[in-house]
C-alpha cells in the first residue's frame, strides 16, 4: 500500500454519541487530501484520534506500516504528523519568533534561523517581534503552520486553515500548500470552502455521522448523491406532502 | 451562479396574509475582517415559515445577530413593519417582539420546566399576564404540564429544546427567530422538533428557521432562502428551493459558481 497515513475501523464515543464509527481513511504519501463532512460529522475528532488528542475506542491508526494507535500527542509530533487547531493555539503574549522558538528543539542560533526561514516562507517574518495577540486571524493561522513546519513534519493536517481567512489570504495558504507538497509534504486537510478543497486536494473523504460515505476526486465527489445528502440532511417526508404551503 | 441578490423571488405560500413582517434590503455586516454578508436583501412573510439554509460560512447565524442587533449593520436596513432595526439595542429590539431561541442549549438547568419558561417573560414584570402566557404556551405543547416542576436539565435534548421553544413564545413574538434547532439532536428527535415548529406556526407564530438540515426546514417551511458566501442565492417557496437542482451546487461548490 502508499498510503502514508491510514486510519482503520477507528471508533469514537462520546457519552452515547458515537463520533466516529468504523472509520477508515486512507492518505497517499505526496498527496493532498481533503476531509469534508456537514457539522457534527466527525472531522476533527478524526484529527484528535490521529494526533492523540483523543483516544479511539477501537480500530488503529498507521503512519507507513507502524501502528501508531493511541501514542501521546508529543510523540505523534515526534513521529512526523504536525497539525494545526480549528481554533489557533498560539501564545498570545509571547512575540511570533518567541512561539517559533517553544516548538524548536535545537541549539539557539540555528533555531531562530530556521524558526525565521519558516515565517518568511509564510510570509509573516516582518511580524517576527510584534506580540503573536497582535496578529490577525488569518496571520495566526500563518504562525501556527509555520510552528508545525519547523519540526519538518511528512503529513501535515490542517484543521480549517481557511475558516474565518479573507480571500487573499485564503489564496495565499493554498500556495503555500501547494509548495510545501510539491517539495513532498503530505497533507490532510479539513474544510467547509469547498472551492478551497476541491481546488486544492487531490482526493476528498466525506464523512457523515462518523462514517466514510465517499472517497474520491474532488469532481466525482462533488457529484456524488451521498454527498449531498450528508450536506443537506435526512428530509423527513412522509404522509404529509407539503404542509408549510397549507398550515 | 449569476442570480442577483433577492434571487428570483416567486410568490408567498399560501398559508400567509403574503405581507412581510420583516423586510431586509441590502445589509452588509462584518467583524473587521471583511464582510460577511454581503449585500442581503429578504423577506419574511407574516404567518410563515421562512427557512434560511446555506453551507457552513454562508452568514446564517450573523444574519440573525443582525436582526437581534447583537451585530450593527455596516449598511443597509432591516425593517420591521414600519420600523428600521438598525441601530437598536437588543433589549429593545425584544420589546418589539423578535425573539431568538440561540443554537446553544440555554436553559437554566438547575431551575424547573415552569421557573425558564416563567424568566422568557421576565421583561413584562407582569405576574398575572406572565401566569396566562404559561397557560397559553401549555396549550401549545400539552407535555410542558407534565414537565412543569422538573428541573430542565433532567430533559432530554429534545425536550429541552421545547422548553426553549415555550420560554421565547412567552412574548408572543411578532417574529420568532430559531438558530438551528436540530443541531446536536439525535435524528430520531428531529420529528418531534420540527413539529413542534410546525405546531407554533399554526398558533399563529411567524418564524424565521435557520436549519442545518436543510430538506428537513425547506419541506416545513413556506418559503425558503440559500444563502451562500453572504450573499441570497436563491429564494422561492420552501418547495421550489427544496427541489431547485442548484441547491446542491452552491453546497458542494462547482457547476453553480462555474457558470
Amino acid at each position: 500500500m502508499s498510503a502514508l497515513l491510514r486510519t482503520e475501523d477507528v471508533r469514537k464515543a462520546y457519552g452515547g454519541v458515537h463520533a466516529l464509527d468504523s472509520c477508515t481513511v486512507e492518505i497517499e504519501e505526496g498527496s493532498v487530501a481533503g476531509l469534508i463532512g456537514p457539522n457534527g460529522s466527525g472531522k476533527t475528532t478524526l484529527f484528535n484520534v490521529i494526533t492523540g488528542y483523543a483516544k479511539a475506542d477501537e480500530g488503529q491508526v498507521y503512519l507507513a506500516d507502524k501502528k501508531i494507535t493511541n501514542v501521546t500527542p508529543d510523540k505523534v509530533f515526534a513521529l512526523g504528523i504536525g497539525r494545526t487547531f480549528q481554533l489557533t493555539r498560539i501564545f498570545a503574549s509571547l512575540t511570533v519568533l518567541e512561539n517559533m522558538l517553544v516548538a524548536s528543539p535545537n541549539g539557539r542560533a540555528a533555531a531562530r534561523k530556521r524558526a525565521m526561514e519558516q515565517l518568511e516562507f509564510v510570509g509573516i517574518h516582518g511580524h517576527h517581534a510584534e506580540l503573536a495577540g497582535t496578529l490577525s486571524y488569518g496571520q495566526r493561522k500563518l504562525l501556527e503552520l509555520a510552528y508545525v513546519l519547523v519540526a519538518d513534519p511528512a503529513v501535515i493536517l490542517l484543521d480549517e486553515p481557511a475558516g474565518g481567512v479573507n480571500l487573499s489570504l485564503i489564496n495565499h495558504i493554498a500556495e503555500r500548500i501547494r509548495e510545501l507538497n510539491a517539495a513532498g509534504k503530505t497533507f490532510l486537510i479539513v474544510e467547509h470552502n469547498m472551492e478551497f478543497v476541491m481546488g486544492l486536494c487531490d482526493r476528498v473523504t466525506v464523512l457523515d455521522s462518523g462514517a466514510v460515505v465517499a472517497a474520491g476526486p474532488p469532481d466525482i465527489i462533488r457529484t456524488d448523491r451521498r454527498v449531498l445528502n450528508a450536506y443537506l440532511g435526512e428530509d423527513l417526508a412522509d404522509d404529509d406532502p407539503h404542509p408549510g404551503e397549507q398550515a | 451562479m449569476t442570480t442577483p441578490a433577492g434571487g428570483p423571488a416567486q410568490g408567498a405560500g399560501a398559508s400567509t396574509t403574503g405581507r412581510s413582517v420583516l423586510k431586509i434590503e441590502g445589509l452588509v455586516v462584518g467583524y473587521g475582517g471583511g464582510d460577511v454578508l454581503r449585500g442581503v436583501s429578504l423577506e419574511v412573510t407574516e404567518g410563515g415559515i421562512t427557512c434560511v439554509v446555506g453551507p457552513n460560512g454562508a452568514g446564517k447565524s450573523t444574519l440573525m445577530s443582525s436582526i437581534s442587533g447583537l451585530l450593527r449593520p455596516r449598511l443597509g436596513s432591516i425593517t420591521l413593519g414600519e420600523e428600521n432595526l438598525v441601530g437598536m439595542s437588543p433589549r429593545q429590539i425584544l420589546r418589539l417582539g423578535v425573539v431568538q431561541v440561540p443554537q446553544n442549549h440555554s436553559l437554566f438547568r438547575d431551575m424547573t420546566v415552569r421557573e425558564n419558561g416563567e424568566l422568557g417573560a421576565d421583561i413584562l414584570s407582569d405576574r398575572a399576564l406572565t401566569a396566562r402566557r404559561v397557560t397559553a404556551v401549555f396549550d401549545i405543547f400539552p407535555d410542558l404540564a407534565g414537565w412543569a416542576g422538573k428541573k430542565a436539565g433532567s430533559l432530554s435534548g429534545g425536550q429541552q429544546r421545547l422548553v426553549e421553544f415555550a420560554r421565547a413564545l412567552m412574548l408572543e413574538p411578532r417574529l420568532l427567530m430559531l438558530d438551528e434547532p436540530s443541531m446536536g439532536l439525535a435524528p430520531k428527535i428531529l420529528r418531534t422538533v420540527f413539529d413542534a415548529i410546525r405546531q407554533m406556526n399554526s398558533a399563529g407564530t411567524t418564524i424565521l428557521l435557520v436549519e442545518q438540515n436543510a430538506r428537513a426546514g425547506l419541506r416545513l417551511s413556506s418559503q425558503g432562502v440559500v444563502m451562500e458566501s453572504g450573499r441570497v442565492r436563491l429564494s422561492g417557496t420552501g418547495r421550489e428551493v427544496l427541489e431547485n437542482p442548484e441547491i446542491g451546487a452552491l453546497y458542494l461548490g462547482g457547476a453553480v459558481s462555474a457558470g
